[in-house]
C-alpha cells in the first residue's frame, strides 16, 4: 500500500470521526426551545434567553419553581422570574386552529423531556397546562 | 416548621396589631401604601388586614349573584358531576366557597338570607388542627390552604364552625391559572387573593353584588380607619357569627 493511500485512509477516518462527533453533539444538545410556535420558540430562534441559561434551567428549573411557589402562596409575591404561569404562557404552542396545546401533551415542551427521562410531572394535577385568557376561571379559547 | 412559622407570625401580628391600633388614633396616618394596579413585589405584611362587611338586610331572597361570580372567578364551575352520583349528593359535595344561608328567627318569624363564606378568623381553628401546616393565615389576614402541603385529611373541614371549606373529590376539567386546584385538597374562599396581589382592591362577589344594585358587600382594609369597610363598621351595628368562639372574624354581618 502506498503512503498516499494510507494517508487518504487516515484522512477519511479522521473526517468520519469528526462528522460523528459533530452529529453527536448536535443530537445530545438540541435546543428544544426552538421547536414549535410558542413565544419561547420564537425568542430562542432569534437568540433570546430563558429566565436563566439553558443549561442551568435544564438542571434547576424545579428548584426555581419550588422556591417561588412559597414566595407566592405564603408571602403573596407575584413579581417573580420563576413563576409557573409565566413558563406556561411562554412555552405553550398553538395547533393549526390556534388553540393552545397543553404543555403536558406528548412531545410538547414539558412532556418532551419528562417522558424521555421517565420523571413524573406533578405540577399539572392542579396547575393549568395552557395559558388562560384572563388567568381566572374563564374558559380558554 | 410551618406551624411554628405561622404561630410566630401570629404573635408578631398581635404585637404589631396593638401598635397599629395605637397609630390609627392619630389622624391622617396612612397605614398602607400599595400602588394600585401593580403586582405585589414585596411580601405581605400585617399593615393591612383584609375584611368584609355583609349587610344581610340588603340581601335579596333568591339572589345568588355573589355565588355565581365566585364560581366563575375561581373556576368552581369546571367540574362535571361524577357518573352515577345523585343530584343531592352532588349538591352536598361539590365545592362551594360561598353558600347562601336562610335563617329564621322562630320567635318573630323574620327570615334573613345571607352569604356564608370563610370568615378569615384571626384565630382560625382550621390552622390549629392542620397536621401539615397547609392551612395558614397570611400576614394580611387571609386564611388560605397551601395545596402544596395539603394532604387532604379534612380535619380543617371538621374544625371550621362555618362549614366554609370544600374538598375536591373529583378530577378538575379546567384549571384556572390563578386558582389552581386538583383532586384531593381542601380549599375555601381566598378573598380573591390573586386580585389583591395584582393590585386590585375588590373581590368578585363584591363586584357582582354592586352590579346587581344590592351593595350588600363592603370589602377593604380593616386597619385603615378611612377605608369603606372600617367606616361602615363604625356606622353600623355588626355581629360576628359565633362570636362566642372569640375567633375575631374578618367577615362581619349587619342585619342578621
Amino acid at each position: 500500500m502506498s503512503t498516499d493511500a494510507i494517508a487518504l485512509r487516515i484522512g477519511t477516518f479522521l473526517l468520519a470521526v469528526a462528522l460523528v462527533a459533530v452529529a453527536g453533539s448536535l443530537q445530545a444538545d438540541p435546543n428544544w426551545r426552538q421547536n414549535g410556535n410558542s413565544k419561547a420558540a420564537e425568542s430562542a430562534r432569534s437568540g433570546g434567553e430563558c429566565v436563566r441559561e439553558n443549561d442551568w434551567m435544564r438542571r434547576n428549573h424545579m428548584a426555581l419553581m419550588k422556591h417561588d411557589r412559597d414566595a407566592t402562596v405564603v408571602h403573596g409575591v407575584r413579581t417573580i422570574d420563576g413563576s409557573l404561569a409565566e413558563c406556561i404562557a411562554c412555552h405553550a404552542n398553538r395547533d393549526e386552529q390556534g388553540h393552545y396545546v397543553p404543555v403536558t401533551a406528548s412531545g410538547e415542551f414539558c412532556a418532551g423531556c419528562h417522558e424521555y427521562t421517565g420523571v413524573a410531572l406533578n405540577c399539572f394535577q392542579c396547575h393549568a397546562t395552557v395559558p388562560s385568557s384572563n388567568g381566572t376561571g374563564g374558559q380558554v379559547k | 416548621m410551618k406551624t411554628t412559622q405561622v404561630k410566630e407570625e401570629r404573635r408578631d401580628f398581635l404585637k404589631k396589631g396593638a401598635a397599629a391600633a395605637a397609630v390609627a388614633v392619630a389622624p391622617g396616618v396612612v397605614l398602607h401604601a400599595m400602588a394600585e394596579g401593580e403586582p405585589r413585589s414585596e411580601p405581605v405584611t400585617d399593615e393591612v388586614r383584609w375584611g368584609m362587611l355583609i349587610d344581610a338586610s340588603k340581601c335579596a331572597d333568591g339572589c345568588d349573584a355573589c355565588v355565581q361570580a365566585c364560581n366563575e372567578e375561581n373556576g368552581l364551575t369546571a367540574y362535571s358531576k361524577p357518573e352515577g352520583a345523585s343530584d343531592e349528593m352532588w349538591d352536598r359535595q361539590r365545592p362551594k366557597w360561598i353558600r347562601t344561608v336562610k335563617v329564621k328567627d322562630n320567635l318573630t318569624e323574620r327570615v334573613t338570607t345571607l352569604p356564608m363564606l370563610c370568615q378569615h378568623c384571626e384565630h382560625p381553628p382550621c390552622c390549629d388542627v392542620c397536621p401539615t401546616g397547609a392551612s395558614f393565615r397570611r400576614a394580611d389576614g387571609i386564611v388560605m390552604v397551601n395545596r402544596h402541603t395539603c394532604i387532604g385529611c379534612r380535619y380543617c373541614m371538621m374544625a371550621c364552625p362555618y362549614k366554609a371549606r370544600s374538598f375536591i373529590h373529583e378530577n378538575v376539567d379546567i384549571k384556572p391559572t390563578l386558582a389552581p386546584r386538583g383532586k384531593g385538597c381542601v380549599e375555601s374562599c381566598t378573598f380573591c387573593v390573586h386580585r389583591l396581589d395584582n393590585g386590585q382592591t375588590t373581590t368578585a362577589c363584591q363586584d357582582a353584588c354592586a352590579k346587581d344594585g344590592h351593595q350588600a358587600i363592603v370589602f377593604g382594609d380593616l386597619r385603615d380607619p378611612n377605608s369603606a369597610v372600617s367606616r361602615a363598621l363604625t356606622d353600623y351595628g355588626t355581629v360576628e357569627i359565633r362570636a362566642d368562639l372569640a375567633l375575631n372574624t374578618g367577615v362581619r354581618y349587619h342585619g342578621v
